[in-house]
């Protein structure tokens, strides 16, 4: 201890003992700490990095211009109206250098091509991160000070979103997850709002629930609430994880609080002879009901489309006398049904029902015994039912849809790190934690009410993103540079002709100003475009104008006085303002006109690649047949498709040929006079 | 001084165990039989997206030398900087498979994958699997080859979608196609796309797009139809030392 002692007081004498010693060490010291700072940054990463680049180029044959492209120092990017500092091109400096392709070596590689510059939007608008770091683990990770760390390439569509509402060409993930948000309900809970003010809109529309018992049994709301997807693998309700009691119980509640529709319940008619499976078949084929709803065959896939539910084992499900019901006019039972009303003849409607029907699977029901419910089961129902919140999706008569039943999700992707609450053993990222909770939501306490989904890990992914853009900037960006989405159309035909469309569903297929789906050809234009009594033919008796295509327009039986009244709204309403329809006429054209017309759709044009002029001769599948175009198109339209074909509908695969008037109008000689009896007019 | 080292000891071994424990987080996995050979089941050639998941799944079989599926063996995943698995090894099911849902790395390109199992000559069995990631300008082009070209060019025909290749007199060349398709420049290439067949005195059956598509979309048509083609296109020019 005192040897210890001495020896410092030795050194002190030695260092300060002296006044011009101890001027002398006090000046090295003040030398050394000086230096510090300019050797710090002579040794910093950045440094190293640019020095790296340096001797990468060195040897290339394009030194010299790289070379000239490279500026030494800490390089910023400052966009004041963003709120944009990024100092990441002082390492990633050969962003802009596409001829450093085969380099892969980071932080050296050029930027994939994209719409955007990084002089434009900077860095972190689309990969998050510390832009205003100048070192590695700042910029990249999350540390205490800054805890936005960078976003894993999974994920980086999302930052797209944050100014592009609409879908892009170029980010499919986003577009997916997007449609998932509104497909699989989760606005119905979570509330979303965009930063024009609007709320994702659900697209999944869940049925009611207060006429159920009309339709399904008890034992089936049982199967059905232990497992949607027992029943149907397609099926978007999730899985609530139910007790045994707490099924009984919901199913018990439903059954108890429906009331009956008059019609759905009556019984099936004696008179009506047992329906022929293969008539029923053949039936569901000619009415297109798979273009609709899908069913999983034998060997487990899926086919049919997705906008009606699967109807693998509909048969478990729908009691006889209300799928007889649904069949011959849905809109009693769901006024808003997507389902059109076909108008089945009462020999129809049995068929129909019969081959459904025995779409069964024995086990599904099989274990399933409920006893007689008792009150209290009933009460306990109700009670489980608005604490699962099970309104915010159905209507329920005597359960209100509840407000804000589950956090709002307006600024998900901006969620500070503080805010939540990790599993053991998950990496602390806000990717992580949403992918988690959406993967297994049930994971962060037993006791959430947040159902199982059955999502594959691509759709995870996508969810993911869509939240993701879902950020603080998002909302705060200035208005010039939002890529808003376009508005929803709530177009509606008007009268008579309207409601028949809204009985007959037209929208689930066709599109009109704006509204509708996309399955079958946009009709906005549709009284420019074709011929009143092709038309009317076609209400009538839908033939096919596209061979390939499985999905056609089915056959709705309608009345010749409906027929007239969908003909004549189409035919007044949906007129382009582009043209005259009657500019042109539909016969007439000089024999050596349509000649050449002929000549320059095979050889100039070859039309037939795409389209069948002459069944003989022509196969192409992608255009619909024009044996008989001259009976069904209008001249004016067909000039005018030919000049431009996305100026008449916008999106059409047909692609503009920048034909000249004389080629378009010798091709609409020769296409108008192909009549209903396949023969050229010209040479008769 | 002997009891400053033995304290430094004993901080040294609870140190090293603390770190140690980390990697026993992953249960090690004890295969229970042992395979000779290695085949993919599904989820080979697909096409995704830099960064993300695949959309199906990546799953081998071990077979053994008279090529029944072996359950209980052990497959491990690997694959080039920024490609990850999940789950990254696995015992085999049952029917001799094991799955596992694959994410690319961040730059597009080919991955070339590996799946590897163990076998009782103790040499391991490898299986080299390859899947492709498309960056943003290769999947604006998967897309309107998908809308505008596929329907010609791809003869693969579904019951959605009826191939129009079997109908064409001239018959269009696959994207895959890089024996023909890499011989062309992309000035060609943009050329043909542009002005259709005859541009190229090829068949007018190919009609001009270069009045339907951008010269931004055109290029990404290219630079999809590069990525893709088998065997793979490499730029004409000097390459550089890669480093």
């Amino acid at each position: 201890m005192r040897s210890s002692k001495n020896a410092l007081s030795s050194l002190w004498q030695t260092l300060f003992g002296h006044p011009v010693r101890a001027f002398g060490v006090v000046s090295l010291l003040l030398l050394i700490s000086l230096a510090i700072a300019p050797a710090k940054n002579h040794f910093s990463e950045w440094r190293h990095y640019q020095k790296q680049y340096l001797s990468l180029i060195r040897t290339r044959g394009d030194a010299v211009t790289l070379q000239r492209h490279f500026h030494d120092g800490i390089q910023q990017i400052w966009l004041p109206q963003l709120g944009v500092v990024d100092r990441c091109t002082t390492c990633h400096v050969g962003l802009k250098e596409a001829s450093l392709g085969y380099v892969s070596a980071q932080p050296f590689r050029p930027h994939p091509v994209i719409p955007h510059t990084s002089d434009q939007f900077g860095c972190v608008m689309c990969h998050r991160g510390q832009g205003a770091a100048t070192t590695v683990e700042e910029a990249h990770s999350s540390t205490l000070a800054w805890e936005q760390p960078i976003l894993p390439a999974r994920y980086v569509q999302s930052s797209c979103g944050q100014c592009h509402r609409a879908a892009l060409m170029g980010t499919p993930q986003l577009n997916t997850g997007r449609n998932l948000l509104s497909r699989y309900g989760c606005v119905h809970c979570h509330t979303i709002k965009l930063a024009d003010g609007t709320a994702i809109k659900p697209t999944d529309d869940p049925p009611s629930l207060e006429h159920i018992a009309d339709k399904t049994t008890r034992e089936w709301i049982y199967a059905w609430l232990k497992d949607p997807q027992a029943y149907a693998v397609t099926a978007t309700m999730p899985n609530f994880k139910l007790s045994d009691p707490d099924a009984r119980d919901i199913s018990a509640f439903l059954i108890s609080n429906s009331t009956p529709i008059a019609g759905d319940t009556e019984p099936v008619s004696k008179e009506q002879k047992a329906p022929d499976p293969a008539a029923g078949a053949s039936l569901y084929g000619e009415s297109f009901c798979a273009s609709c709803h899908a069913v999983q065959n034998a060997a487990g896939n899926v086919v049919g489309g997705d906008v009606g539910p699967e109807l693998t084992r509909i048969g478990n499900k729908a009691k006889p006398e209300w799928l007889q019901a649904w069949l011959r006019n849905p809109r009693i039972y769901d006024p808003g049904t997507a389902m059109p009303h076909y108008r089945f003849t009462d020999q129809q409607v049995p068929l129909l029902a019969g081959f459904l029907g025995n779409k069964t699977d024995s086990d599904l029901l099989a274990n399933v015994h409920l006893d007689a419910a008792t009150p209290e089961q009933i009460t306990h129902g109700k009670l489980l039912v608005t604490e699962y919140g099970c309104a915010s999706c159905h209507q329920i008569s005597g359960v209100k849809k509840p407000d804000n039943f589950a956090p709002e999700l307006t600024h998900i992707g901006s969620k500070a790190l503080t805010q939540i609450i990790f599993l053991p053993g998950m990496q602390h990222t806000l990717p992580d934690y949403i992918s988690a909770k959406i993967r297994q939501p049930r994971s962060f306490g037993s006791a959430l009410k947040m159902p199982q989904y059955t999502f594959a890990p691509v759709q995870i992914d996508a969810l993911t993103t869509a939240l993701l853009s879902l950020t603080d900037r998002a909302h705060d960006l200035p208005l010039s540079l939002t890529v808003p989405a376009q508005p929803p159309s709530h177009y509606q035909p008007a009268g008579k002709a309207g409601q028949l469309m809204a009985d007959l569903a037209c929208f689930s297929c066709h599109a009109i100003n704006g509204r509708g789906s996309d399955m079958a050809p946009d009709l906005t234009w549709e009284g420019s475009s074709v011929q009143r009594p092709w038309l009317q033919a076609f209400l009538k008796n839908p033939g096919t104008l596209r061979p390939a295509l499985i999905r056609r327009m089915p056959r709705f039986n309608l009345s010749d006085s409906d027929i007239t009244e969908l003909t004549d709204y189409i035919m007044t309403v949906y007129q382009t303002p582009a043209f005259d329809r009657d500019s042109m006429p539909s016969s007439g054209y000089p024999p050596a006109q349509v000649e050449q017309g002929k000549q320059l759709f095979y050889s100039k044009y070859a039309c037939q690649s795409c389209h069948i002029i002459d069944t003989k001769v022509d196969k192409g599948y992608i255009g619909p047949t024009l044996t008989q175009v001259g009976s069904r198109l209008n001249a004016a339209w067909i000039y005018h498709w030919l000049k431009d074909p996305q100026a008449m509908r916008p999106g059409t695969t047909e692609p503009n040929r920048n034909m000249n008037d004389e080629d378009a109008r010798a091709l609409t000689a020769f296409l108008i006079g192909l009549k209903s009896s396949g023969k050229l007019e010209a040479n008769k | 001084m002997t009891r400053c080292l033995r304290m430094l000891f004993v901080a040294s071994v609870i140190l090293g165990t603390g770190c140690s424990r980390k990697p026993g987080l992953v249960p090690a996995l004890k295969p229970t039989a042992f395979g000779a050979a290695l085949v993919e089941s599904s989820g080979g050639k697909q096409i995704g997206a830099t960064g993300m998941v695949l959309a199906q799944p990546l799953v081998v079989q071990v077979n053994d030398d008279q090529g029944a599926a072996v359950p209980g063996a052990l497959v491990e995943f690997s694959g080039p900087g920024g490609v990850s698995f999940d789950p990254p090894r696995g015992l085999t099911d049952s029917s001799g498979q094991v799955a596992t849902n694959v994410a690319l790395g961040g730059m597009a390109g080919r991955y070339q994958l590996t799946a590897r199992t163990p076998t009782k000559a103790q040499k391991p069995v490898e299986l080299k699997i390859e899947e492709i990631a498309l960056g943003y300008q290769q999947q604006v082009g998967y897309q309107l080859d998908d809308k505008f070209c596929a329907r010609c060019h791809n003869p693969e025909s579904s019951a959605e979608r009826v191939s129009n290749y079997d109908n064409l007199e001239v018959k269009p060349h696959a994207f895959t196609e890089g024996d023909t398709l890499n011989k062309m420049s992309d000035a060609d290439l943009t050329a043909i796309i542009s002005h259709g067949g005859p541009a190229l005195n090829k068949s007018p059956l190919m009609p001009p797009y270069g009045y339907t598509l951008s010269k931004t979309e055109i290029e990404a048509l290219i630079a999809y139809i590069r990525l893709i083609s088998d065997p793979p296109y490499h730029a004409a020019g000097v390459v550089y030392a890669q480093k």
